[in-house]
């Protein structure tokens, strides 16, 4: 269903940074410092997306996956692996009977510059290869050029050629510069199908940032209230620290509520930031200021 | 000599734009100062009043809204029509008895202070509003606006002066107001009355009252609907009882008591000021 | 983690990492509280100093009360005598107003602009080095969160010392044609609702325009002010530049009927400004007050919504609507008022109300045993007048006086709960349908300092603004302050202004 953009709720910047800056303010310690910390590590969706990745390279990424800190065995694995669609089949075999999924970036990720046809068969390979997860970017030139109905029809189409796979759209918000843009992108995206919207690739600046996810939660929310179905968010790109990371447990927390507290509705892309979460794990239980030496680097 | 009788003028008030009689159907008479009566005056009391306090808020929002500019083109045009006008003036001071020069004086400092006040309009919220660079991500301007309705009860000395000195700033300001003229020489009030309907002023912005001062001024300063008293009365029961009345309502009220309305003094832009509320304003900055 | 069904569920599905997630069930409620909750951060008192017992502070020494009578300030949080301070009787006040006398004739008045401000500015560096030493007391004293105490009360506080402070010697550039001598003693009585922030309001700009102070903090809310008191002790204020004498209301009339005062500024209820202006009456006395509000909150259908729902909830949650500028009136266009007030609802969900000591706390204890009663008296009122009321789901804590946030719906224009300021966290919400209605119910109080405009066109914010009869518009914004920025009201909420270029005007004479 084509979304009606006349109803777009204009948003304003300022408003927005003094809300996440409010929000901020909360006070995560002890269990809840904690519970977060685990909470946020089981979201993540663990990415390497270069030039340079190699089967060996993604084989441990997938090890690090499935067993992040060997002397807590208990600790949840991340949510996903992400990688490109060539490294889906090694991502696939290194995660055979663990419960981490496997997420690709698809559509000519990261510009998206290419014609349909080529997005559908990088998609369609991806899946085929046993991704479980579709990360795709929109056209942001044609978004910026005001034609919504095509990045609507192609989100409709490649969600259909995603099957049973799950699809997470990337709005790239960097480059659609303004909160109401990224408001905008956010209900073409979810109206055209989106199980997941996503921020960023990671490659464009700004990546992730709290007051654009804020809009994206609140675009959730309310496309929740309109038509009874979740949407999950994907923040990725810039979250290296933990405390960032209990910052975007908060907005969820006090937006969206308990529900979307679980890997099924939000994620985060990120790499560096499962060891900075596993070292104040540990430094919780143990009450000793961590060395990142004793974590694997993967 | 002629032996034609000269037609003499039934002085009246200025409510709303209009020329009515008092609401009492009394009058008092207006004497020299050799104790000759040289016309009889209305005796307004609490009635007429109410009523000019309604005329005077119901031409509020119009005056306050109107351009600066065009409120200064209007009081220039009052100077245009009190000096055309003004032998006239000069004429009845002189019948009450005040000297030719003095007269010819105040009704030319009377025209020239209008037109100090009329270039005023336009500049107060430039030079008195400010834009105040707050330490967040926003746009803050504060601007001087109307306070509303004021009652003004004008000196005894200096009939046209005094009175034109302390309506002129209120008036310049987007104000309206209620005047109580002086009580001794009331016929310049009334006179410059019709020099107000022939400049442009809308009915209502000035509303000019005669009688006892004594019998108005405490239903002037308690009236709820109006929001400042300019007083120049210097009686001190007078000015307490002011005072007291206008806490009912917590009005905005100054005492001019001590004056000679030559000095220049009186022109300032200051006294525009008693009768602006800062307003300030806040926007956010951001796309 | 918590065990709450939904939660567990969820943990279910996705365990065997096939699952994908799929609609819920038909109920759209938002779930605020069951899953990850904040573990209590209280902030620590043990490093905060409260004396059992405070004298006035005159003529640069803490003194025992004349009549050597003392009364208690309560942590309404706890409903625990923090502390015992003195009440200020006639004597007491005289012997300020003396001391402040002597300073203004005195060291205060020979002292060159230049160093005046300079002390001033050793004030509000004070008050930044104690700030949070301030912001604790402050919270403790009266019931507010630590979060607003810690990041607005306290830095605007020492902002506005700032502020006048650099006025002291540009005095020349303030007023145009015109020289600025200053006033001379100056009596000011400030409310318990921002202790520290009004004390700021009245002292800064006195000092800096070359006043000299006796000043009277509110009686539920002392230990601030006091503690300010040592600050002007420490910076070497001369002695009896700044007083602060203790007590209620018959103190405050003391200071208002003494002869040698030469300036009243006060902040407090509309009552009892008038009366303060009726007593008054008849002398020569300058004044200022800032009195209450009824502040009309205006959102627009085609305002950015969830940014205005934020400043709802700032316009009225903000100190537990202990704020004379709140919007307690909000004004909803009708084609979104159903959305509208869905939103806030569940924004209201998650304000948490309990221990204001706690960082997280969004709404701490009301400030008096007095206002807690008159609060609730008005929610019996709004029930009773036909009001729909709904109440976020809180647990209160069982010590110390706390009332829930709360929004009155069905509510019109005659209702007493939209009439009168109620001075806590309620608010009535009204609806309209065109612009010119907005500003006829916006208008229709005799109030007159803040109003909230909500819209994304700017021509309008204009129009609108321009229209309300408030000395103080927030669009796309509410409840801001800064020290460069003028605050005071039309009409009966208040006469002056205090902040900015404008609010030196009270302090001086122009020659």
């Amino acid at each position: 269903m084509y979304p009606d953009l006349k109803k777009t709720i204009p948003i304003d910047t300022i408003g927005v940074e003094e809300r996440v800056s409010r929000l901020n303010k909360r006070s995560i310690k002890k269990e809840s410092k904690v519970q977060g910390l685990k909470l946020a590590l089981s979201m993540i969706d663990h990415t390497t997306l270069e030039g340079k990745d190699s089967p060996g390279k993604v084989k441990q990424l997938c090890q690090k996956a499935k067993m992040p800190y060997a002397p807590l065995p208990d600790l949840p694995t991340v949510a996903a692996v992400c990688v490109y669609p060539n490294m889906v089949s090694i991502a696939k075999e290194a995660l055979k009977n663990s419960n981490v999924n496997v997420a690709s970036v698809a559509t000519a990720f990261p510009s998206g510059m290419a014609q349909l046809q080529v997005k559908l068969d990088d998609t369609k390979y991806a899946v085929d290869q046993g991704a479980d997860e579709i990360d795709m970017v929109i056209s942001r030139g044609e978004f910026l050029k005001g034609n919504y109905s095509f990045i609507f029809d192609e989100i409709a189409a490649i969600k259909e050629a995603c099957g049973d796979a799950h699809l997470k759209v990337i709005l790239e918000t960097g480059e659609l510069e303004t909160l109401t843009n990224v408001r905008k992108a956010s209900d073409i995206a979810m109206h055209a199908g989106a199980d997941f919207i996503k921020t960023s690739t990671g490659k464009i600046s700004p990546a992730a940032t709290q007051p654009v996810t804020l809009v994206m939660l609140e675009a959730i929310r309310d496309y929740y209230r309109e038509t009874g179905r979740m949407v999950g968010m994907k923040p990725a790109g810039g979250i290296r620290k933990a405390k960032q990371a209990l910052q975007y447990l908060v907005l969820v927390k006090e937006t969206l509520g308990a529900q979307w507290l679980s890997k099924d509705w939000f994620r985060f892309g990120a790499s560096s930031l499962t060891n900075d979460l596993l070292m104040q794990i540990v430094k919780q239980e143990t009450g000793v200021y961590q060395s990142n030496i004793y974590f694997s680097n993967d | 000599m002629s032996d034609r009788i000269d037609v003499l003028k039934t002085y009246k008030t200025y409510v709303a734009g209009k020329f009515p009689r008092s609401e009492s159907g009394h009058t008092y008479a207006v004497k020299n100062k050799k104790d000759k009566t040289v016309a009889n005056a209305c005796r307004c009391t609490r009635k007429d009043v109410r009523d000019a306090v309604v005329a005077a808020r119901s031409a509020f929002s119009e005056w306050s809204s109107r351009s600066a500019y065009n409120r200064g083109q209007i009081l220039y045009r009052i100077a245009e029509m009190l000096e055309g006008r003004k032998d006239q003036f000069v004429e009845e001071l002189e019948l009450l008895d005040i000297k030719k020069k003095d007269a010819v004086k105040e009704v030319e400092l009377s025209v020239d202070r209008l037109v100090y006040y009329a270039g005023w309009t336009d500049k107060i919220s430039q030079v008195f509003g400010t834009v105040n660079p707050v330490a967040s991500q926003h746009f803050n301007f504060s601007m001087p606006d109307a306070t509303g309705v004021v009652g003004i009860t004008s000196p005894q000395e200096s009939p046209l002066l005094g009175l034109i000195s302390t309506i002129a700033p209120v008036i310049a300001g987007g104000n309206v107001c209620v005047v109580l003229s002086s009580e001794k020489y009331p016929l310049p009030a009334v006179s410059f009355g019709e020099v107000l309907h022939a400049s442009d002023v809308p009915g209502g912005v000035v509303n000019i009252l005669t009688g006892y001062q004594k019998e108005m001024i405490d239903h002037l300063s308690s009236h709820m609907d109006v929001n400042g008293i300019l007083n120049t009365n210097s009686e001190k029961n007078i000015r307490k009882q002011i005072d007291e009345n206008s806490s009912l309502s917590v009005k905005r009220t100054y005492h001019l008591t001590e004056n000679n309305w030559i000095e220049t003094e009186h022109e300032n832009p200051y006294y525009i000021l008693n009768f602006q509320e800062i307003k300030t304003t806040w926007h956010p900055i951001g796309v | 983690m918590s065990d709450s069904k939904q939660s567990t569920e969820k943990v279910k599905d996705s365990s065997n990492g096939t699952t994908k997630p799929s609609s819920p069930n038909a109920d759209l409620k938002l779930d605020f509280s069951s899953f990850w909750d904040y573990s209590s951060a209280p902030e620590s008192r043990d490093k905060v100093d409260i004396q059992e017992k405070y004298g006035h502070f005159i003529g640069g020494e803490f003194i025992d009360p004349a009549k050597g009578r003392y009364m208690k300030s309560i942590n309404p949080a706890t409903e625990e005598v923090l502390t015992e301070f003195a009440e200020g009787t006639t004597e007491d006040v005289d012997k300020a107003v003396k001391a402040a006398r002597k300073a203004f004739n005195g060291p205060w008045s020979k002292l060159s602009a230049k160093e005046r401000g300079k002390y001033v500015f050793r004030i509000a560096r004070m008050i930044q080095e104690r700030s949070r030493d301030l912001a604790i007391t402050e919270t403790l004293d009266g019931g507010k969160p630590i979060r607003e105490s810690r990041d607005v009360d306290v830095p605007i506080a020492a902002a506005h010392f700032f502020y006048y402070a650099g006025w002291a010697d540009k005095l020349d550039y303030a007023f145009p044609g015109r020289k600025a001598e200053p006033v001379g003693v100056c009596g000011q009585i400030i409310p318990w609702n921002f202790p520290l922030l009004m004390l700021a309001w009245k002292i800064a700009p006195a000092l800096a325009t070359g006043n000299t102070v006796v000043l009277k903090p509110a009686e539920t809310t002392p230990v601030t002010a006091l503690k300010f008191a040592q600050i002007c002790y420490d910076a070497g204020l001369p002695d009896g530049v700044v007083n602060i004498v203790t007590g209620a209301g018959q103190t405050g009339a003391a200071i208002v009927d003494h002869e040698d005062v030469d300036k009243i500024a006060f902040t407090g209820s509309t009552n009892v400004g008038k009366i303060i202006q009726k007593s008054l009456a008849g002398t020569d006395k300058k004044f200022t007050l800032e009195l209450g509000g009824k502040g009309a909150n205006i959102i627009f259908e085609d305002a950015s919504i969830d940014q205005a729902i934020e400043g709802v909830i700032n316009a009225i949650f903000f100190n537990q609507g202990h704020v004379c500028c709140a919007g307690s009136r909000l004004l909803v266009q009708e084609g979104i008022s159903d959305q509208f007030v869905q939103k806030l609802k569940d924004r209201m969900e998650t304000l948490i109300v309990g221990d204001p000591m706690d960082k997280n706390t969004d709404i701490g204890a009301i400030n008096s045993k007095e206002q807690y009663e008159r609060i609730n008296e008005y929610l019996e009122i709004g029930a009773n007048e036909g009001a729909q009321m709904y109440q976020n789901s809180s647990n209160l804590p069982e010590n110390g006086y706390f009332c829930k946030p709360t929004i009155f719906t069905d509510v019109s224009q005659s209702n007493r709960i939209v009439q009168e300021e109620i001075f806590g966290p309620v608010l009535t919400i009204q609806t309209f349908r065109t612009p010119g209605e907005a500003i006829e119910k916006a208008n229709n109080t005799p109030y007159g300092l803040s109003s909230g405009i909500w819209t994304d066109k700017g021509s309008k914010i204009f129009k609108v603004g321009q229209e309300t009869r408030s000395g103080v518009v927030w669009s796309n914004t509410f409840n801001k302050f800064d020290p460069t920025s003028p605050f005071g009201g039309y009409k009966e909420s208040g006469v002056g202004r205090e902040g900015g270029l404008h609010g030196l005007y009270p302090y001086v004479n122009l020659v």
